[in-house]
Parts: structure tokens; C-alpha cells; sequence
């Protein structure tokens, strides 16, 4: 805290504004407020002398009725001492903001997206142009006046373009190289992500990508259901490990409602995380497997998928998509003998690690196509705003659970993987050795299962047990209460991240009391991660930009939401 | 034709007359039968399909041609990412305003016979997604043979799906929604417009 203290001192004495403002909020947030003309030198203090590193994450909140209407929100994050900062700047409608990317790269798709969302002009960013809706999309969806399901009919395909740099506009091709288009439908973009390049031969000259093919609309969702009915469309983020959205999400919301949620419930969430890195890992490695042509591991790999739906199937009746946490808790116990079954599982799994690893790491084949592949150094990693297994493929060993640990993550025994060259294969070597780490987390964790309730049994914000609901008039008026009214925070924002299997995933929430968030921002880690992707290939083969696309595991629900 | 190649594959079915006609035929040497008959025959037991896999019904396909359950046991293992290769079209997942151009050029480059399924909630309706950039179900702009419910689907649901189609393609079911389809981005100037396509155009 004293940190957050001399900061204070610190950035009032140089930049001796009388509008600006640094507070801990209810929750324990430290946030800046200061003027949107001060904003990019503060940014770049903060960075330089204040030891903020990573920019985290950049968003718009929409406030109609205020004299100036948006807010602009930075999350910095400061690796060394691990501490967050929210700094906020009022900007208003037809008002410009200068733009951040000149301080952090990173900055570029998030302001992109404000944009795109808000309509907030970043001055001075190269390529403002509409990112998540269709080209032809008219207005901003996230400002409050736009109505969630007006919608407006895409008719043709954007052609290839490129970004703007100060030599070449984005719009012209040059004759000289053949423009190809990859996607979204091909096979080795996963389904909706779209690549467009220029070669050279086989080397690519300049590459873009365009996403947003399965931009759902999750925060405008949020912003109109109520707090739990929003777990399920969490689920559907990254959709390769859904629980760990869910826990992400209520996490945040626990939080700004200042709960403790019982420790079964927490080794309960930690065992499923766990599990869910471990099957988000094996689509990560076996269908980056395919995309080089090795289709053998992604049919082995997926043996053990099915096993971990099996025992998401035992533990609440869904395979994929199993929204089984609640704000306060869990939906329902474990049934008996969950846990051992789970250990049964870590025996065959930490056996069929051993095996990928001779199929895939250890295969000539696989090396020759990854080794030195387009890496990425670790400044560039941390200044594009790179978290997880690709951040720590570059050698920076940061990793949540360890850093600001979460649910007894520090009472466990394990190791941060961490690579060497940040190429490609140092990225599959870090997952295949994280997927270990799991293994060793679920043994010590479902070894050590707290006896007690899995849920918290506050009235204002968990439903009463059936029984109580039909057996007594008391539970059937709690039950009604909470339906009607819903579970309302009272007002106040929090921003919340936990360790997802691609990296960093906040959740930024804002109350103003009423039963549905205000604004519900995510921070999807392969977003910060994705927009890297037309400098990383820069001259590198067509073929090793497939390979890294793979390696990135972009998981379009949580990139596009 | 020799006796190893039966083309009866449903045992629990009630054997209709084309079915009873070519279990007996299927014994004989000598082959009698209605060209249809042989053709659809052919068709539904090698439907090749495109995985439009854009969101988590995408990963719950995985499943379906997975070691598990394994589409490969009704015919459809080879999976095909060139429409002109195909002719079982699975919309696997939301399919948003952006993408809605994208799919219906795929679907107009598949070669007939084609058949749509469309694979969970998302892709039947738009699910629980109700909202600006989400396109309420494909059916709006590709015509589509079996929808099949789930947010996602079990496998089995999906297998289920491609054995109703099977049937339909055995039955010779008529198709109406796939004869009277027309692109909703062409616009024909001889004709006037329908609402649908002038609503489209105007936006």
C-alpha cells in the first residue's frame, strides 16, 4: 500500500492537476482520475517512472446523462509488485482522446474497439477504423441509446486491406506481390479468423487480420440480463474451457459484492480451472498438430477430452458449456466419489502426457517446423500486452496464481513453466509442461477436499434449497424476493482477472445497483495477443504464419465476444 | 455388385419396400432396381460434409468425429473444408451479421445434391443471442434440411441429425425450402424485389 502511496505523492507533485484524483475504492481498487488532456503524459509516467508495465486493457463506459459523456478506463498492471491501477478520463461526445498506442503497442485493437463500440476518437491512431461489426454497420452498439437487438444486415465482404503505416496506406495493394485472402472459412483458421497477405514468393510482406466473424455481442448481453443469467453466456467466451470463464466472472462479482465464497467451493473451482487448462491445452497442442499435419495426436489428444467431459458430465449433467458456478458458490455439490474419480483421471492423463510428448515435442518433424519459428522477445511480448503461456514461452515467468494468488493457489505446490526463444515451440513446450503442473495441482487439491457447504447462504444473493423453497413459507418468500428483485451489488466497479489457460482474463464490472451490470467488460487474453500477429509474421513463410496463428490459440469467442 | 456390399445399414427401421426390394436384391447377382433408388443410396451413405465450425458447437463437432462417436460409422468421416467437394453442409455455431455473406457463397459453391444441417440453438435461431450483430438462425439467408437442438448439442443429437437426413435423402422427401430458395443478395432486376431482399438492400 505504501507503494500506491509515494505514487500518490509523486504524480500530484509533477503533475499538480486539481482535477486529479487517486482513490481506493470499497473493493480495494487503486484508481486515477485525471483530465483527457493529461492522459498520454500520466500513461507514460506510470510506465516509465511508476513501474506499470503492462497496459491490461482499454474500454469505454457510456454515462448518457453526464456532461461529459464517456469515460475512458486504462488497467495498468505492475509486474514487480503486482499491483493494478485504473486510470480513467472523462472524455465527451464529438471529443477526441490522444491515442496510447504510441506508449504501449498493445493499445491498438482496444482503442480500435472502444471506437468501434462508443464511437470515442483516439487521435492520432493510425488505423481507427471499425474492428468487432461488420463494415457497413452504422452507429456505436454499446452506447446506451442503441438497443440491443436492432440489427443491421451485413451484404457483402470486406476486400483485403492492410493497416496504415506512414509509408503505405492500408487500402492499396501494391502490384508487386500477389495478395492472397485465408478465411474465415479454411480449415487452419479455426473457423472465423480471417488473414489477408501479401507474398513475396513464399514470404510474407505484409500481413492483417480481421476478426469479429463471431462478435456476439456478450457485453451488450450482460448489460441486459441479470448477474446470474449471465454465467451462461460466459461459458461461451472461450468455449475450449468454459468453466474458467464462469469462475473468472463470478469471481469479479463476488468480489464487488465483498463475499468469501467457503473454501469447498474454492478447491471446487480450483479442481475444474485446473481441468479445463488441461483440455484447453490439448485442443491448443492438438489442433496446432493438425495444422502442421500431424492428425494422429489430435485423435489421441482427444481420448482424454472426452474423459474430462465425462466427469463434467457426472458433476452437473453438461459437456461443454457446464455454467456450474453461481455468484456465492457452486450450483450443487460434487456427487460421491467426484474427487477419486478425478485422480483416476490425473493417473491416465499425466500417462498420455508422456506420450503427446514423444508424438509431438519430441518429434523431428514438429521441430524442424517450430524451432525458431517467428518468435516474439519478452519486451515485445509485455508491450503488446501478451499474458499466459505465450508471455512465459519468452521467458517472463508471470503467472496470476503465483503473482496474486486467488483461492489457496499459494498453498499449492507447483511450477511456473517458462521457455527461452518465445517461438512456436517453446510456446507447445510451456503448455505440454503446464498441463503437468495441473496434474500436480488437481492430486494435492483433490487429496485436500474441505469438508462444509458449497455455497455461501446469504439470502440476497443465493437462491434458497429446493426443500426450503416448497417446505417452508420463509424460503418460498427469499426464493421469490431474489427472482423478482435479483441480486443487485450496490453501485461500484471492480476490476478482477484470473489466470485462464491463454492468459490474463479481467473482468471489469461496473453496479449502479440495479439488477443488471451497467457495463461488463472482458479482457480476453488472446485479443492483446492476436493483434501482434501482423508483425510477428513479417517476413516470415506463409506456411510458419499458419504455424503461428496455431500457436497463439485464438479462441474466437473470447476474441470477438 | 457382389454380396458384400449391402446397401441396407438400418436394421431397426420397418423395412419400407425400397429397403425389402434391396435386401432381395442384394442376395442375387442380377440388379434390378430404380437408378433413384441406387443413387440415394449412394448419397447417404457418403455424405461429405463441411464443418462450418465457427463457435462452441465447432468444438462439440470435434467430438462427433472424434474416436468416440465417430461419424465415420454412418458415412460422413470425409470431412471436406473445399464446398465443391462436399455436399453436407454443418453450420456449427453462431453465424453473425459479418458472416452471413461468407456462408451463403459457400453454400453457392457446393455442387448438387447438397444438404444444410444446422447444428444447435445458434445456428437454428440465433440462440440466446438476441442482439445487434447476430444473425437469427441461417435459415434466414441458406435453406436448411435438420436442425438439430442444443446449446450445444450432445453428439448423439448431431448423429441423430445426419441419420434423419439420411432418411430424408432415402425417402426422396420433398424440399420445398431448398427449390424456392433464392440468394438474399441478389438482387433481380426483372422481378420485383421480395420484402426480404429489399429489407436486406435498404439497411
Amino acid at each position: 500500500m505504501s507503494q500506491i502511496e509515494t505514487l500518490k505523492k509523486d504524480i500530484l507533485q509533477k503533475f499538480g492537476d486539481t482535477k486529479m484524483s487517486l482513490t481506493t475504492s470499497r473493493v480495494g481498487d487503486h484508481v486515477l482520475e485525471i483530465s483527457k488532456e493529461t492522459a498520454p503524459a500520466v500513461l507514460r509516467y506510470l510506465k516509465e517512472y511508476a513501474g506499470f508495465n503492462f497496459l491490461m486493457d482499454v474500454c469505454a463506459v457510456d454515462y448518457p446523462n453526464r456532461e461529459k459523456r464517456f469515460d475512458v478506463v486504462y488497467h495498468l498492471y505492475n509486474m514487480s509488485e503486482g499491483t493494478r491501477l485504473r486510470v480513467k478520463a472523462q472524455v465527451g461526445d464529438g471529443e477526441t482522446i490522444e491515442t496510447a498506442t504510441k506508449i504501449w503497442k498493445g493499445a491498438d485493437w482496444f482503442e480500435r474497439e472502444a471506437y468501434d463500440m462508443f464511437g470515442v476518437v483516439f487521435k492520432g491512431h493510425a488505423n481507427l477504423r471499425r474492428i468487432l461489426t461488420h463494415h457497413q454497420f452504422v452507429g456505436h452498439p454499446l452506447r446506451k441509446d442503441y438497443e440491443a437487438d436492432r440489427q443491421q444486415h451485413c451484404t457483402n465482404v470486406i476486400p483485403i486491406h492492410f493497416n496504415n503505416t506512414p509509408e503505405q496506406a492500408g487500402d492499396q495493394l501494391d502490384s508487386r506481390f500477389v495478395p492472397i485472402n485465408i478465411g474465415p472459412s479454411h480449415p487452419a483458421m479455426h473457423g472465423t479468423l480471417r488473414v489477408m497477405a501479401e507474398l513475396d514468393g513464399e514470404t510474407v510482406v505484409r500481413a492483417n487480420c480481421e476478426i469479429g466473424y463471431l462478435h456476439r455481442c456478450f457485453e451488450k448481453m450482460a448489460e441486459t440480463h441479470p448477474y446470474n443469467q449471465v454465467i451462461p453466456y460466459t461459458d461461451r467466451l472461450n468455449y475450449c474451457s468454459a468453466p474458467m470463464n464462469n469462475v473468472g466472472y463470478c469471481k469479479a462479482v463476488e468480489r464487488l459484492l465483498d463475499v468469501n465464497i467457503p473454501p469447498r467451493a474454492q478447491a471446487m473451482r480450483v479442481v475444474l480451472c485446473e481441468l479445463s487448462r488441461i483440455i484447453d491445452h490439448i485442443i491448443a497442442v492438438g489442433t496446432g498438430g493438425v495444422d502442421l499435419g500431424a492428425l494422429s495426436a489430435f485423435f489421441h489428444l482427444f481420448t482424454y477430452r472426452e474423459k474430462v467431459y465425462n466427469l463434467f458430465e457426472k458433476l452437473c449433467g453438461a459437456r461443454l458449456t457446464v455454467s456450474m458456478t453461481r455468484v456465492g458458490g457452486m450450483a450443487q455439490d460434487a456427487p460421491d466419489g467426484w474427487f477419486d474419480d478425478v485422480l483416476d483421471f490425473c493417473k491416465e492423463m499425466s500417462d498420455g502426457i508422456d506420450e503427446i510428448s514423444k508424438l509431438m515435442i519430441d518429434n523431428k518433424i514438429f521441430m524442424k517446423r517450430t524451432q525458431g519459428v517467428c518468435p516474439i522477445s519478452p519486451e515485445n511480448a509485455i508491450a503488446w500486452g501478451y499474458t499466459g503461456p505465450l508471455l512465459r514461452a519468452t521467458g517472463v515467468g508471470l503467472d496470476l496464481r503465483k503473482s496474486n494468488p486467488y483461492y489457496g493457489y499459494d498453498g499449492f505446490n507447483f511450477n511456473i513453466p517458462v521457455g527461452t526463444n518465445g517461438d512456436v515451440y517453446d510456446r507447445y513446450l510451456v503448455r505440454v509442461e503446464e498441463m503437468r503442473q495441473s496434474i500436480s495441482i488437481i492430486r494435492q487439491q483433490c487429496k485436500n477436499i474441505p469438508d462444509g457447504d458449497f455455497t455461501i447462504r446469504d439470502k440476497n444473493i443465493v437462491l434458497p434449497e429446493k426443500k426450503d423453497v416448497y417446505g417452508n413459507i420463509e424460503g418460498l418468500m427469499n426464493h421469490f424476493m431474489l427472482v423478482i428483485k435479483g441480486l443487485r451489488p450496490a453501485p461500484g466497479e471492480v476490476y478482477d482477472a484470473t489466470e485462464a489457460a491463454n492468459g490474463e482474463l479481467g473482468f471489469y464490472l461496473i453496479s449502479d445497483g440495479s439488477g443488471n451490470p451497467y457495463r461488463l467488460k472482458v479482457r480476453p487474453p488472446c485479443f492483446a495477443i492476436y493483434q501482434s500477429f501482423p508483425e510477428v509474421v513479417k517476413g516470415a513463410f506463409l506456411a510458419d504464419a499458419i504455424a503461428t496463428v496455431a500457436s497463439m490459440n485464438v479462441i474466437a469467442g473470447e476474441l470477438d465476444r | 455388385m457382389t454380396n458384400d456390399v449391402s446397401p441396407s445399414v438400418s436394421s431397426t427401421a420397418a423395412p419400407s419396400g425400397v429397403e425389402e426390394m434391396e435386401n432381395e436384391l442384394s442376395k442375387s447377382i442380377v440388379f434390378a432396381t430404380k437408378l433413384d433408388a441406387i443413387a440415394a443410396w449412394g448419397q447417404r451413405n457418403s455424405l461429405w460434409p463441411l464443418p462450418y465450425g465457427t463457435a462452441c458447437c465447432g468444438i462439440e463437432l470435434m467430438s462427433v468425429m472424434g474416436p468416440k462417436y465417430d461419424l465415420a460409422r454412418y458415412g460422413a468421416e470425409v470431412v471436406r473444408f473445399s464446398p465443391r467437394q462436399a455436399d453436407m453442409l454443418i453450420v456449427a455455431g453462431t453465424i453473425t451479421e459479418k458472416m452471413a455473406p461468407i456462408l451463403v457463397r459457400i453454400y453457392q459453391q457446393m455442387l448438387e445434391p447438397k444438404y444444410v444441417i444446422s447444428m444447435g440453438a445458434c445456428a437454428s435461431s440465433g440462440g440466446f443471442y438476441r442482439a445487434y450483430h447476430v444473425l437469427q438462425g441461417c435459415d434466414k439467408v441458406i435453406p436448411v434440411d435438420v436442425y438439430v437442438p442444443g446449446c450445444p448439442p450432445t453428439p448423439e443429437a448431431v448423429l441423430d441429425g445426419v441419420m434423419t437426413l439420411q432418411k430424408m435423402i432415402k425417402d426422396r422427401a420433398p424440399r420445398p425450402w431448398r427449390d424456392h430458395w433464392k440468394s438474399p443478395y441478389e438482387i433481380n432486376e426483372t422481378t420485383v424485389p421480395s420484402s426480404l431482399t429489399m429489407q436486406r438492400i435498404q439497411r
